[in-house]
């Protein structure tokens, strides 16, 4: 559930914040950026570029590196000084967007669209008997090091580990072959962080439920909280699905709403098939 | 006497919020239409757009005063539909591109959200990192399905205004802070001068509306009422930033000297005086590049004085600019006190 964001480093002359990255922030979207600095109070402000002249020269027409923008909150130096510290965190304030086609745009669709996908998830558990005891996990700390999915899972010692995240629709700027089309259903992934069973079994009730899916290779590391849980206690087996949205890790992401449900349902209708016995007979191909 | 309250900071937040991208200022021109309604003697819209607003003064050998504000912001034109609701467009008006990738947008007429995003950082070679993302690989993506916009429709920064403190942050204060001092100055316009107030068009593809209003207006003088960078930032190595242009809280900034106008020296030395005189604080702009509807006003016809007056704000022409209340509240003042108390023979004198 955790956010990208940014946070204060010191305080220039003026007023002026200075900044660091908290998870993967391309400075590039940064300049205009509407945020919100939470000091002493929520104060509202914007990331700023410094004209050209107040730079190092070399620097000209190329995008300005983080650790030379800064950020404007509009107030005196006196206030900045009184109410905000080393250690703030800043957050995006982009406000979310309906875009047309029931898609949504704002910051931190990754990853509170997974994040409503297990609401929508409980929700159809709730009229659906089911063997196995769920846990919901909303972890933290995932965009810095996965810390909360290692510690929850360890915690919680699940016999499976489903995780949520999303993953690079097709759009401006991504067309490869790791990147899936929105609004088309999220994507089952493969790779050495997934348990082949699950993964079979996944992808066989999404083609029987007639469920719009894709399988996403990842050959090496899921970049989700499944690299963590995999390997927490004597190991979790572990499946993790993707919800496509563009522009991942700008305050724009984009997100088509029935990817949400799709996964919702199918991880419901997952949960409400298993038999109590469904591991046990899990066996390892040659 | 005019000032600025509660009213006008609400006007403000509309003229704002408001789309009025050079050359479809329509939504941005009923708003002042419907504010100078019933105070100036004569309202018309010319060819191009302008708004022109006349208020004849009563007093005895009286200035004719023109005095121009743009109604047009920076902003963006769909420029090629490629499907599924994601448009190429182009920008209009001097924008940074680097200030473009992942910023919300308002499309077309009835204001439709849209994004232009920007490769997931996943995805990007830590070489492309080192260069900007060009105009030809933005989008402005509406989602899939949207048949309500086309190509030449207009779009802008989606940012809406809010106050913190002392200051305001919005988009197009520049120059939406002219547009309504401009507003309070035509409601209250003084009367020993004719005022002659211009809210013109497309000042930011080149000055274009303010060339026909004032060669309709034929003034004895004018003065651009706009909005100015304060580049009043620290320097990355911590030395003195000695071209800061303006300062925030330091007041309306005189102009001296642009990239397309040298001021008329009386009307300086005249907006200085008053200043002083009223105890209200101004600041000179640096001298340097740059311009306002003045460039294109004072060369028209035989030559028209002309000098201009600016809101200090930084940030312009990008998603998020700022300025300060205060420095709005002045900026109407002084404008206020030197059109109130202009000598008819301030033109008298050598212009040097």
């Amino acid at each position: 559930m955790d956010a990208i964001g940014l946070m204060v480093t010191g305080i220039a002359e003026g007023g002026f914040l200075r900044l660091t990255a908290i998870g993967g922030v391309d400075a590039r979207v940064l300049p205009g950026q509407p945020v919100t600095v939470h000091g002493l109070e929520d104060l509202p402000g914007v990331v700023v570029q410094p004209p050209a002249r107040l730079l190092p020269p070399e620097i000209g027409n190329n995008p300005v590196p983080l650790e030379h923008l800064l950020v404007d909150v509009g107030l005196l130096p006196r206030k900045v000084n009184e109410l905000i510290r080393v250690g703030d965190p800043i957050s995006f304030a982009q406000p979310p967007l309906e875009l047309t086609g029931e898609t949504l745009a704002g910051h931190t669709v990754d990853n509170r669209a997974s994040v409503a996908a297990l609401t929508v998830c409980l929700e159809e558990l709730q009229n659906r008997p089911h063997a196995w005891d769920v846990w919901v996990v909303a972890t933290v700390q995932e965009e810095t090091g996965l810390i909360g999915a290692y510690s929850s899972s360890y915690q919680l010692r699940p016999q499976i580990a489903i995780v949520v995240d999303t993953s690079w629709a097709k759009g401006p700027g991504a067309n490869d072959w790791n990147t899936f089309p929105l609004g088309k259903g999220p994507t089952i992934m493969w790779g050495p962080n997934i348990h082949p069973a699950l993964h079979k079994a996944f992808k066989e009730l999404a083609e029987q439920l007639e469920i719009p899916h894709a399988v996403e290779i990842t050959p090496l590391h899921t970049g989700t909280d499944a690299f963590a849980t995999q390997v927490t206690a004597e190991g979790i087996p572990s499946i993790a699905l993707g919800i496509p949205i563009r522009y991942m890790h700008t305050p724009v992401e984009v997100v088509a709403v029935k990817d949400i449900q799709r996964a919702g349902r199918l991880i419901a209708e997952f949960i409400a098939g298993l038999q109590p016995d469904f591991m046990d007979k899990v066996t390892w191909d040659n | 006497m005019p000032s600025i309250g509660n009213t006008q900071l609400k006007l403000l937040e509309k003229l704002c919020n408001a789309m009025a991208v050079s050359g479809d200022e329509g939504e941005v021109r009923q708003i002042v239409l419907d504010e100078i309604k019933g105070y100036a003697d004569q309202v018309k819209v010319d060819a191009l757009g302008n708004v022109l607003a006349t208020h004849a003064g009563s007093g005895e050998n009286r200035l004719k005063v023109m005095l121009a504000a743009h109604m047009d912001e920076v902003g963006f034109m769909l420029a090629a539909d490629e499907g599924e609701g994601i448009f190429r467009f182009e920008t209009l008006g001097s924008i940074d591109v680097r200030q473009l990738p992942g910023k919300a947008v308002i499309v077309g007429k009835e204001h439709l959200p849209g994004v232009i995003g920007a490769r997931p950082i996943h995805l990007v070679k830590d070489e492309e990192l080192k260069n900007k993302i060009p105009l030809d690989n933005l989008r402005i993506d509406l989602g899939p399905g949207s048949t309500k916009v086309k190509p030449g429709d207009r779009a802008t920064f989606a940012t809406r205004f809010q106050r913190t403190g002392p200051s305001i942050i919005a988009k197009a204060l520049d120059d939406r802070l002219g547009v309504a001092a401009l507003i309070e100055l035509v409601r209250h316009a003084p009367a020993n001068i004719d005022l002659l107030a211009a809210f013109t068009v497309q000042e930011e593809v080149g000055l274009r509306g303010a060339k026909v209003a004032a060669y309709a207006f034929d003034p004895d003088l004018a003065i651009a009422v706009d909005s100015t960078p304060a580049n009043d930032l620290p320097a990355w190595d911590g030395e003195e930033n000695t071209a800061y242009n303006t300062k925030l809280g330091l007041g309306p900034a005189i102009y001296v000297a642009d990239g397309g106008t040298l001021s008329d020296p009386r009307l300086i030395r005249h907006l200085a005086a008053t200043a002083e005189a009223e105890g209200i604080p101004y600041q000179l702009r640096q001298p340097g590049g740059g311009g306002t509807d003045a460039g294109a006003i004072h060369r028209q016809r035989a030559g028209i004085p002309s000098v201009s007056v600016s809101v200090p704000g930084r940030y312009a022409h990008s998603a998020a600019s700022i300025a300060r209340i205060e420095d709005w509240k002045n900026t109407l003042a002084l404008l206020h006190a030197a059109l109130s108390q202009m000598p008819p023979e301030l033109l008298t004198s050598e212009r040097v």
